[in-house]
This record gives structure tokens, C-alpha cells and sequence, in this order.
């Protein structure tokens, strides 16, 4: 059991080890919803959500399969469990805002695959983190995914206005921009507790 | 079966090479960036990372190929993931067992194979409507293709910011690594540049194309 602090693991997960910067996890939408602030304001709220759910059951799943001694099956019910939490939202999604439903697009769905999802519940048990600590946890990641993602959104923003030479256009540029902010967000290293 | 439409493909050398190239996972369809970017500090790494996916690509896509008249179309995105789970929970356990220092550093991101989109939109897009052999092919050349572009990003990595190749040191001592490198801002920067490289060079085949179509419009 780890004694950091509740404080110090949201800190660590949100801006030192921040998942998109620092961890490289789930940079598919990072990339994709990143081009409106709107957008990636509405992503980042739909990924909190799952991250807490996710990590709930995670936490419950990996009590249930050490007491039973399955520890190999681990991995297939995690990501089940994240697979009913997407089709879970995407259903309220649709049926509460269909606006919001065909902005997000394909990208809801692709949350399933969204390694910063699986990421989370995978370090949380490698952490050995208890309940609270891994509910903050998954706060800390999802506000850290959501800091990275409005932060693009808002420079990519104000890049379409720029004039950019036409070999860096597209993914190219977006990524250099994200090696900036990256570099950028290094210099919380230090600030929280331990690595990874 | 016979009441599908006829859309196998045959089997051509095109099969296996255009997953290398013309459709390169990496570059071109910019799929499975989180590995790519997050375990290319070494070239062993990315060696080790790049043989795991690629074993998971192979072995499930003939899975699915093997059962795709069997999975109902309502539950089969939902199958894929059971049955890529299956193949990472192996590999998993066998990096284990043939090196922990390997598995130590590669980490979290065998498991996260699993939610990598390159396995699961070939089994979507590809295994799930072709034959046994094709579907072995194709796999393999974008198993490879995958490879090459985490090898592409490994070596420029390592080589700038630690100064060497496969853990051999390439200068001397006077050598300053370039750090940054291998710290995550560096694989943004090194894949940006490289998607950067694949533009100029395709912006410039596209306008010599032209210039030879206005030359021979001019002649004729």
C-alpha cells in the first residue's frame, strides 16, 4: 500500500506525469478532438467520466480476481468493464444531447480504445493504490487529459489563422505542437512525488 | 459461403508490401501513436515492442479470420477485443519469462497492446471478410510496417540522445547527448519531423508529376 498523499497523486497524475505529455497515452484523440475548443471541452468531460467508472470497477475487479486467484484474466475484464462504460455513455450521449453526439463522432466510441483509460486502470493496480486513493487518481488523469486537450485545442485555435508553409500542414505541425507542450509541462518535473 | 458478395482479394505480392509502405500504420495512417511515441527511447525497445505487435496482429487476425463466418455482426467489435486480449495476456506473460529487464521497460504498453488501433482495425477492416492465407500476409506486412516506423523512430532517438546504437556507443567521449531526445518531447519531435520529411517528399513527386504533364501537353 502506498502512503503518498491524496493531494500529491492528484498533482503527479494531472500535470508531472501528465498522461497525454509525459506518458504518451491516448494520443489518438488528443490528435483527433482537438481542433475545437467546444469539442475537446465535451471529450474531456465524457473521458473523466469513464476514467471513474472504469477505475471504480477496476478496483472492485482486481479485489474479486486476486481473492479468486485469476490474476491472468485480468486484463480481458478490464477492458470489458471500459467497453460497457463507453456504450454506457455513448446511450446517454445520444439520447441527452445529440448535438454533442455527432460533433464527438466516431471518437465516442473509440473512447474503448483510448489507452489512457486502460493506462489508468492498469497503473492504479501496478500502484496498489486503495479506493480513495485510485478514485483521485483517475481525477488527477482525467483533468490532466483534459488540461492537454483544451491547451491544443486553444493553440490549434489560433494556428489556423497563422499562415504555416504548406510541408508542415496537417499532423506534422499538430505534433511539433504537442512536442512543445510537452516540453513545456517537463518543467513540473520534480514538483509531486514519484515517477510514473 | 456462397451467398456473400466476392470481396477476398488474391493473393499478391501487394498484399504484403503495401502494408510497409503505401499504408504504413505509422505514417501514413497515423494509427497506434501511443506506443510508437512512448517506447521508441531505444532501438532494442522498439525492436521488442514492434516484434510483440506484430505477433498480436498475426495471431489474431487469423483468429478472426478463421471464425468470421461464426461472430454475429452485433457483437463482433466486442469479440475482437476478447480475442486480442487473449493474444497480449501471452505475449505478456512470455516477455515475462524471457526477459524482465525487457519487460521492465516496455511496462505498461505490452498490456496496452490491447487498445492498440492498428490490431483491432485489421481485424475490422481486413480479417473479418478475407481468407486464411491473405489475411496472414496482410498482417504480417503491416506487423512489419509497424516495425519499421517504431525502428525509424527508435534509432533517430537513441542515436541523438544517447549517442549510441543498440546500447553500443557510436562517438566519442566528447560527445554531449542530446537528452531531450529521449524524454517524451523528443518523440513528438522526431515523428513530427519525420511526417514532415514524407509531405516534402510527396508534395514534390506531386509537382513533378504535373511539370511532366505540362511538358508533354507543351510538345504535343
Amino acid at each position: 500500500m502506498q502512503d503518498e498523499s491524496l493531494y500529491l497523486i492528484f498533482l503527479n497524475a494531472a500535470v508531472v506525469n501528465n498522461f497525454v505529455l509525459a506518458l504518451f497515452l491516448g494520443i489518438c484523440p488528443f490528435l483527433g478532438v482537438s481542433a475545437k475548443k467546444e469539442t475537446a471541452w465535451n471529450m474531456g468531460l465524457a473521458v473523466i467520466f469513464v476514467m471513474l467508472v472504469s477505475s471504480t470497477s477496476a478496483y472492485g475487479i482486481n479485489w474479486l480476481l486476486t481473492e479468486l486467484d485469476l490474476l491472468f484474466l485480468r486484463l480481458i475484464c478490464y477492458i470489458a468493464v471500459i467497453a460497457s462504460a463507453v456504450q454506457l455513455v455513448e446511450m446517454f450521449v445520444k439520447r441527452y444531447s445529440p448535438a454533442l453526439f455527432r460533433s464527438l463522432g466516431i471518437f465516442l466510441p473509440l473512447i474503448t480504445t483510448n489507452c489512457a483509460i486502460l493506462g489508468l486502470a492498469l497503473f492504479q493496480t501496478a500502484k496498489e493504490y486503495d479506493f480513495i486513493q485510485s478514485l483521485v487518481y483517475a481525477l488527477g488523469a482525467g483533468g490532466g487529459f483534459m488540461l492537454a486537450l483544451m491547451l491544443m485545442a486553444g493553440l490549434r485555435e489560433k494556428l489556423a489563422l497563422a499562415r504555416v508553409p504548406s510541408v508542415s500542414q496537417g499532423a506534422a505541425m499538430t505534433l511539433m505542437l504537442a512536442g512543445l507542450l510537452s516540453l513545456a509541462f517537463m518543467g513540473f518535473a520534480g514538483l509531486g512525488g514519484s515517477h510514473g | 459461403m456462397a451467398d456473400l458478395p466476392n470481396t477476398t482479394e488474391d493473393l499478391t505480392p501487394d498484399t504484403f508490401v503495401r502494408g510497409l509502405w503505401r499504408e504504413n500504420p505509422v505514417f501514413v495512417m497515423l494509427l497506434g501513436m501511443c506506443p510508437v511515441l512512448a517506447v521508441t527511447n531505444s532501438t532494442v525497445n522498439a525492436i521488442a515492442m514492434g516484434l510483440a505487435t506484430t505477433f498480436v496482429l498475426v495471431c489474431s487476425s487469423l483468429l478472426v479470420s478463421l471464425l468470421r463466418h461464426w461472430i454475429p455482426k452485433q457483437v463482433r467489435i466486442a469479440s475482437y477485443i476478447v480475442i486480442i486480449a487473449t493474444f497480449v495476456t501471452i505475449v505478456d506473460y512470455g516477455i515475462q519469462a524471457i526477459s524482465l529487464e525487457l519487460y521492465a521497460a516496455l511496462g505498461a504498453f505490452i498490456q496496452l497492446i490491447v487498445v492498440n488501433c492498428v490490431i483491432l482495425g485489421r481485424a475490422e477492416a481486413y480479417a473479418s471478410k478475407q481468407r486464411l492465407h491473405t489475411t496472414l500476409v496482410n498482417s504480417l506486412g503491416m506487423g512489419f510496417g509497424f516495425t519499421l516506423a517504431l525502428l525509424a523512430l527508435g534509432t533517430v532517438r537513441e542515436i541523438l540522445g544517447s549517442g549510441s546504437i543498440l546500447g553500443m556507443p557510436l562517438f566519442g567521449e566528447s560527445f554531449q547527448p542530446w537528452v531531450v531526445m529521449i524524454l517524451p518531447p523528443g518523440g513528438f519531435f522526431v515523428l513530427g519531423t519525420w511526417l514532415l520529411l514524407f509531405n516534402w517528399l510527396r508534395l514534390r513527386r506531386e509537382r513533378r508529376v504535373l511539370e511532366q504533364a505540362g511538358v508533354a501537353a507543351n510538345a504535343g
